[in-house]
């Protein structure tokens, strides 16, 4: 009964399973295959299926649209190539095919086939990841150009830079960009400028040429410099067409040196704009505020006691003048009473005492009315000063030469300021304790 | 406020903050009133800062000690 605890899988339980096995294999993942194309077709959907074969066997490939589309030459069937790309499961069709990735011609020559294999190499160790691109700085401060100090490319990115941007200042590393040790002097210049403290953005290229002017930029020392700048790179090497294993590892690649420096700055012209733009903001916010506190003044001139003062001291004068007639009569009242009940020698005290009292609550009553009025207040030499219709409360804001209304109990007096100076005042005495 | 010293990206950054504070329309007609100030100040600044801005290019004489040169291009 031991077949029965072999476990039975599933067709398709049993090629995901394989499908997995090969995609674990880390050979599997980047592999260059040397072989001729075999039953070439170029599907509607823009992917390409073909075989890879020699002598001895045949090898299954796809490459997709996107892949198919970088390679520099028309493909088909009978010609030799260099296939790079991993090797999978295509679990529908239970068959392992090669998923092509990149291409060339075989016997394109041994640079092509080490730019391929060091690209497969440096991706296989993740240097090529998304993840691992920093973003660059909006307003890089200074930036050092890590190329050849003559030729039109550092002359190129020197003048976009300072057309679009001329507060960057830009430090020249000079280098030499092509022959034998070219690729070991930028290398080291990479790792120099990221000890300064001074720099925030690199941007290490040069201008076009053959393919072995650019090679430099294609070797190890390079790529693995600029994977471990610190400091985000932008690889500018060549014309748009040429791909160089620095743009690759780079955090940004320009297709011209040029095109690097449109990459590096913003522009002033747009600075200038979104500045005017927030200027404008700033303005219409202002005057929304000032409109708002317009219509809070309007709001309290509204109010009663300042539409119509007098009408408030005629309500106070009805309430003392009725206070009075009450304290009268009841004193009349009282008066009477004592008169009735007491001896005269006997009332008299105790009658001053009474209308002592009321007087007393007679000028309390009317004090309080009088500190009510604000035009008591300027009757008591208090002036408000007002400028237009702000009240100043302070010497600020106010210069000497400038117009001043005074307003008076009973009017208002045009004055010119003099001058002015500004002084603490010291109450007269502390306040007391309370205990 | 030390309004010499600041970036430009200081400057800038400011203003955004200031208009942004502004637009809310929360603070005081004194506060809005400085801030307006203020900004108007900073605009200004950046303004300045754009007409006067004077590109600088050196050259890296010696990568060793740091010596830099003005940079002085070819013609033609």
């Amino acid at each position: 009964m031991a077949e029965q605890r072999r476990p039975v899988y599933t067709v398709s339980g049993l090629n995901e399973y394989l499908k997995d096995m090969m995609e674990a294999d880390p050979h599997l993942r980047s592999v260059i295959v040397r072989g001729e194309i075999d039953n070439y077709k170029h599907h509607s959907s823009g992917h390409r299926y073909f075989s890879l074969k020699d002598e001895k066997g045949t090898l299954p490939c796809v490459m997709f649209r996107s892949d198919a589309e970088r390679v520099r030459f028309p493909l088909r069937s009978g010609l030799q190539v260099l296939a790079c790309g991993r090797v999978s499961v295509y679990p529908r069709d239970g068959r392992y095919q090669f998923y092509c990735t990149h291409m060339m011609a075989d016997g394109e020559g041994a640079l092509e086939q080490a730019f391929e294999r060091l690209r497969a190499k440096l991706q296989r160790e993740g240097l090529l990841d998304e993840w691992r691109k920093q973003p660059l700085p909006a307003w890089p401060k200074r930036i050092a150009l890590i190329t050849s100090p003559v030729g039109a490319a550092v002359r190129d990115m020197v003048r976009i830079l300072g057309v679009r941007w001329p507060m960057t200042q830009v430090l020249v590393v000079p280098v030499r960009v092509q022959g034998q040790g070219a690729g070991e002097e930028i290398a080291q210049a990479i790792g120099l400028v990221n000890r300064r403290t001074d720099i925030d953005l690199i941007i290490t290229g040069r201008g076009g040429g053959s393919r072995e002017d650019l090679w430099a930029f294609n070797e190890e020392a390079v790529a693995r410099a600029i994977a471990a700048s610190a400091l985000p790179v932008i690889s500018a090497v060549g014309h748009e067409p040429d791909v160089s294993i620095s743009d690759y590892v780079a955090d940004v690649r320009a297709s011209t040196p040029s095109n690097a420096a449109e990459l590096a700055v913003p522009h002033q012209q747009e600075v200038r704009a979104r500045l005017q733009a927030l200027c404008q903001r700033l303005a219409a916010a202002q005057r929304a505020r000032i409109h708002n506190g317009r219509r809070d003044v309007a709001r309290l001139q509204d109010s009663r006691v300042l539409r119509n003062p007098k009408a408030v001291l005629e309500d106070g004068r009805l309430t003392l003048d009725s206070l009075q007639r009450q304290l009268g009569a009841a004193m009349q009242a009282r008066i009477h009473q004592g008169r009735l009940s007491l001896a005269q020698n006997q009332l008299a005290p105790a009658l001053h005492k009474r209308v002592r009292e009321g007087k007393l609550e007679l000028a309390r009553l009317t004090a309080g009315l009088d500190a009510m009025s604000p035009l008591k207040v300027l009757g008591r030499g208090y002036a408000i000063p007002r400028q237009g219709e702000r009240v100043l409360t302070s010497v600020e804001g106010v210069e000497p030469g400038e117009q001043l209304d005074v307003m008076v109990c009973d009017g208002v007096i045009h004055c010119q300021i003099n001058g002015k100076e500004k002084r603490k005042w010291q109450p007269k005495s502390k306040p007391l304790n309370r205990l | 406020m030390a309004a010499k010293k600041q970036t430009f990206e200081q400057a800038m950054s400011r203003l955004e903050e200031i208009v942004r504070l502004m637009e809310r329309g929360e603070c005081g007609l004194d506060e809005s009133l400085k801030l307006f100030e203020e900004g108007a100040k900073l605009a200004g600044i950046c303004n300045e800062m754009l007409d006067k801005a004077e590109q600088k290019v050196d050259l890296l004489v010696n990568g060793a000690t740091g010596e830099e040169t003005p940079f002085v291009q070819e013609e033609g």
